[in-house]
């Protein structure tokens, strides 16, 4: 019966099939806040912020890195959608980094609303890349 | 008759030529190759994201959402992808041809969102209005320029300037059947079919219909462009490969009858020499 807890969990970016395989919870951030899932949750769509999605499987927990998206909950199954996907190791600590002080930078200097929504978006996405990163 | 050195130098010409095009065809073969695998990883995404809006569209039978309203009387938005280059067959004028043979889509009510120098081009040339052209991104599109141009035709949507959104690309059948298609994205059409497995599972939407909606539609779109890009960049290249080929065949066709011809003018030449040599002697002897 052991088996009967893992779920197939498929995670789509648009240029490839970022993840495919069985895992028993997930954990992720949508717009409404922080979710776990196990199998045989209500079947749900809900859209993702970017976070990092945490994946456990049989060999262990994996991260991996998804800014924007969203996730369709079947009973026994879950895809996510994602416009970008990645691997902690595919990420670059350094440009990330940057990507965070210049974020902030343009946070403080102000600016009109198109610019400083742009800037916590960029902002948000490289704290994910620096979370993913940091929790191996 | 031609004269051996007018021969020659044709046969010269068209050879040099014919090493050209086999080139271009070899070069093509390998980017056909390349876009094809892209085309064939991005699939999923796209067939996942297709189930997804018509499932949710269909569950929520009576939404009015403003990306579904139709609006009368606004001008219409035309994505055009076409080549940066030319040398691909009919490629670039079937789409062009496509475009202007349409009774609907008639220059004046018509915004332009092009991709490829080639078809912005010529209908500038036929009177069509081009409102922004992203052309660099034909040679190796990523995603980021499709949600780039479905940002802006979005944009361009929601502020009442179009009222429709259509996208004109080349769908790749195969290696060497190309369908120039005109598609509409918005508004999304509701007619099609439900299969009844779908109606059977009641799905649940945080934060609610609506919000899922506002954000996987825009979404939809940057897919089915992103996809019409990668298709159109396939079919270019598998295009371009064709008429390559078929130009190298023609000049090896030419050259194997240039050869003909050249070897007869030699052949009569040297008779004629003999002919002549053989009148002096007797006239002579």
């Amino acid at each position: 019966m052991e088996d009967n807890k893992y779920f197939d969990l498929e995670i789509i970016s648009p240029e490839r099939v970022f993840f495919e395989g069985k895992a028993h919870f997930l954990e992720l951030t949508t717009s409404e806040g922080e979710m776990g899932i196990y199998k045989n949750h209500i079947p749900m769509t809900t859209v993702l912020v970017p976070c990092v999605v945490t994946i456990h499987m049989e060999e262990g927990e994996k991260l991996a890195a998804v800014h924007a998206g969203f996730v369709l909950i079947l009973q026994d199954k879950i895809t996510i959608m994602a416009e970008v996907a990645e691997w902690p190791e595919e990420i670059d600590v350094n440009r990330a980094n940057e990507a965070k002080l210049r974020a902030e930078r343009r946070l403080k200097s102000g600016g009109d609303d198109v610019n400083v929504h742009r800037a916590e978006l960029a902002l948000k996405r490289s704290l994910v890349r620096l979370q993913a990163t940091k929790k191996i | 008759m031609a004269s051996m050195r007018d021969i020659q130098r044709r046969k010269a010409s068209v050879q040099s030529t014919g090493q050209i095009t086999k080139a271009m065809k070899l070069v093509s073969t390998v980017k056909l190759q390349k876009s094809r695998n892209r085309a064939e990883n991005t699939k999923p995404y796209f067939e996942n994201m297709y189930e997804t809006v018509t499932s949710v569209l269909a569950r929520s039978g009576n939404i009015r959402h403003r990306f579904l309203k139709q609006v009368e009387g606004r001008k219409k938005a035309v994505i055009v992808i076409t080549s940066n280059r030319g040398l691909a067959g009919g490629y670039n004028s079937n789409i062009v041809k496509m475009i202007t043979g349409n009774e609907e889509l008639k220059a004046d009510d018509v915004l332009l969102y092009t991709v490829g120098r080639k078809g912005k081009d010529s209908l500038t040339r036929k009177g069509y209005t081009v409102k922004k052209d992203y052309s660099d991104a034909v040679e190796e599109p990523i995603y980021r320029d499709a949600m780039d141009i479905s940002r802006d035709v979005l944009e361009a949507y929601e502020s009442g300037e179009i009222g429709e959104i259509y996208i004109a690309y080349t769908v790749f059948k195969n290696t060497v059947s190309h369908i120039p298609t005109l598609k509409k994205l918005l508004p999304v059409s509701l007619d099609f079919e439900l299969n009844n497995e779908d109606k059977k599972i009641p799905m649940n939407y945080e934060p609610d219909e609506e919000e899922v909606l506002d954000v996987i539609i825009p979404k939809y779109i940057s897919s089915l462009i992103f996809g019409a890009l990668i298709e159109s960049v396939a079919s270019e290249n598998g295009a371009r490969m064709a008429a390559m080929d078929s130009a190298t065949s023609n000049a090896e066709e030419m050259i194997a009858d240039l050869s003909l011809k050249y070897n007869r003018a030699r052949q009569s030449s040297i008779t004629q020499e003999l002919t002549e040599i053989i009148a002096g002697s007797e006239a002579i002897g």
